[in-house]
């Protein structure tokens, strides 16, 4: 009974910090909604663009205890894999040590890179620049797919994918007949080339969008974490009461059964003597 | 009792985002933006999943091309940590491109610009406000709405003189002395941002 009463007051504190924790970083997700939006307002959204080397970016959580969105984000990722099968195997970049985790299990060989600790300090855009940076060096790729969980609610989480073209696609589709038909008409000004120009604009749209999707995926772990503990605080009270019942009934049982002795043990001496 | 506590809580953390929900966060409302084989693949892909929703699906649709030449901009400015401007409608922006600054006007042509560190000014009626920022990238759309989205930005009041001079003399004498091409771009790009922003509060 003491383990589970100090259990309780352990998550109830952990839904508490993920309560404040949560408050932080909403604010920050929610500002940073508006600057994906000229990207996709520019380019479209093309989830289904024909592409050979597919890279599935998923974004998960360093730490445990926040309910099921990681295995959500794990099993979106690898439906997207299976889809994305064509001529070479898609290929993982993983954020996130719980994501690492599940997919090492079957997936090995297809992760290129993983990256943990991003939330050590609070998620700032120069940090996720680094980080796509990093991946932009070293990850060849026609599209990246980011699969992350999209904060809705304090408890609706969505699981969405976002999709990044390479320069190349976009200028593949930007021709007369693709799917980004209507950037032809759209003057370049800048840069020495125009294929300089889209370089730098899919890079920084996909700064943009995994800074903005990493944002809401740890907005769903604390608000996951959140409803994890609160259920975990309730369920812990809940077996308390249980077990005081449990424990008051056996220590009454148990003075009964000595009184009644006693008792009986008097009887039988008076009726003896 | 902490039942109430976490009601409230929650209830008071639902009302503080509402209260800047400029953006649609209901995607039931936009269908999402795949061929129906699509759909099928990720039906066989993952029998006991819903299709996953789509970052269009939670974007505000954009309004048609008009017909006639609209008398207003709209102007979307958005940094990394908040809209600076949401659906503004101005009259002008100035930005600066790399090929110089750049003047936008309603019914300006579409147009893909790369941004360097400068002044950005928004025009509205008689009143002119200035932004310093940083590189990023403007577009003008054939429906005359413009996107401006940089890495920083900040009004021209923030920035101290004497930093930026002491700035500028500190990364071009880094400039001067960098050994490998990293430290050369990172001194290069110190003095383009610095210069840019003592030409911007008219220093010498």
């Amino acid at each position: 009974m003491k383990s589970v009463k100090s259990i309780q007051k352990i998550t109830k504190a952990m839904k508490m910090v993920a309560a404040s924790k949560l408050r932080g970083v909403q604010v920050k997700a929610e500002n940073s909604r508006g600057f994906w939006q000229p990207f996709v307002a520019l380019l479209g959204d093309h989830p289904d663009i024909e592409s050979k080397k597919n890279v599935i970016l998923t974004i998960s959580s360093d730490r445990g205890l926040c309910g099921g969105i990681n295995s959500t984000s794990v099993k979106f990722s690898k439906a997207m894999f299976t889809l994305s099968a064509s001529e070479e195997p898609a290929k993982y970049v993983i954020l996130g040590e719980k994501g690492k985790v599940q997919l090492q299990r079957d997936s090995k060989k297809n992760i290129q890179m993983v990256v943990t600790d991003i939330q050590k300090m609070p998620i700032n855009f120069t940090q996720i620049s680094m980080i796509a940076d990093e991946i932009l060096k070293n990850v060849e790729f026609d599209t990246i797919k980011i699969i992350y969980n999209k904060f809705g609610s304090v408890v609706s989480f969505l699981p969405s994918v976002a999709t990044i073209p390479s320069p190349e696609v976009i200028a593949r589709e930007s021709e007369a007949g693709g799917k980004l038909e209507q950037l032809e008409s759209y003057e370049i000004e800048g840069g020495d080339s125009k294929a300089e120009v889209l370089q730098n604009l899919s890079e920084f749209q996909f700064a943009a969008m995994l800074f903005n999707a990493s944002l809401e995926n740890a907005c769903s772990e604390q608000g996951a974490r959140m409803s994890a503990m609160d259920s975990s605080t309730r369920n812990a009270s809940e077996m308390l009461e249980k077990l005081t019942l449990k424990y008051n009934r056996s220590r009454q049982a148990s003075i009964t059964t000595e009184l009644i002795e006693i008792i009986s043990g008097a009887a039988a001496l008076e009726a003896a003597s | 009792m902490w039942r109430r506590q976490i009601i409230t809580k929650t209830r008071a953390v639902c009302r503080a985002s509402s209260a800047s929900r400029a953006f649609a966060d209901k995607p039931a409302d936009i269908p999402p933006p795949v061929s129906d084989a699509f759909k099928d693949a990720f039906k066989k892909a993952a029998p006991n999943l819903q299709l996953p929703k789509f970052p269009s699906q939670f974007m505000k649709p954009r309004p048609p091309v008009p017909g006639t030449l609209p008398t207003k901009l709209t102007v979307n400015f958005v940094l990394p940590y908040k809209s600076e401007m949401d659906a503004q409608e101005v009259d002008m922006i100035i930005v600066p491109a790399t090929t110089g600054q750049m003047g936008i006007l309603p019914g300006h042509v579409p147009t893909i610009a790369e941004l360097k560190p400068g002044i950005m000014s928004v025009h509205e009626g008689s009143e002119v406000k200035q932004f310093f920022v940083s590189g990023g990238f403007a577009f003008v759309h054939p429906n005359s709405v413009a996107d401006v989205t940089v890495v920083d930005a900040y009004p021209l009041d923030v920035f101290d003189a004497e930093e930026v001079k002491r700035g500028l003399a500190d990364f071009t004498q880094k400039s001067a002395a960098a050994t490998t091409d990293s430290e050369k771009a990172e001194a290069e790009i110190g003095v383009q941002v610095h210069s840019a922003l003592s030409a911007a509060l008219g220093l010498s």
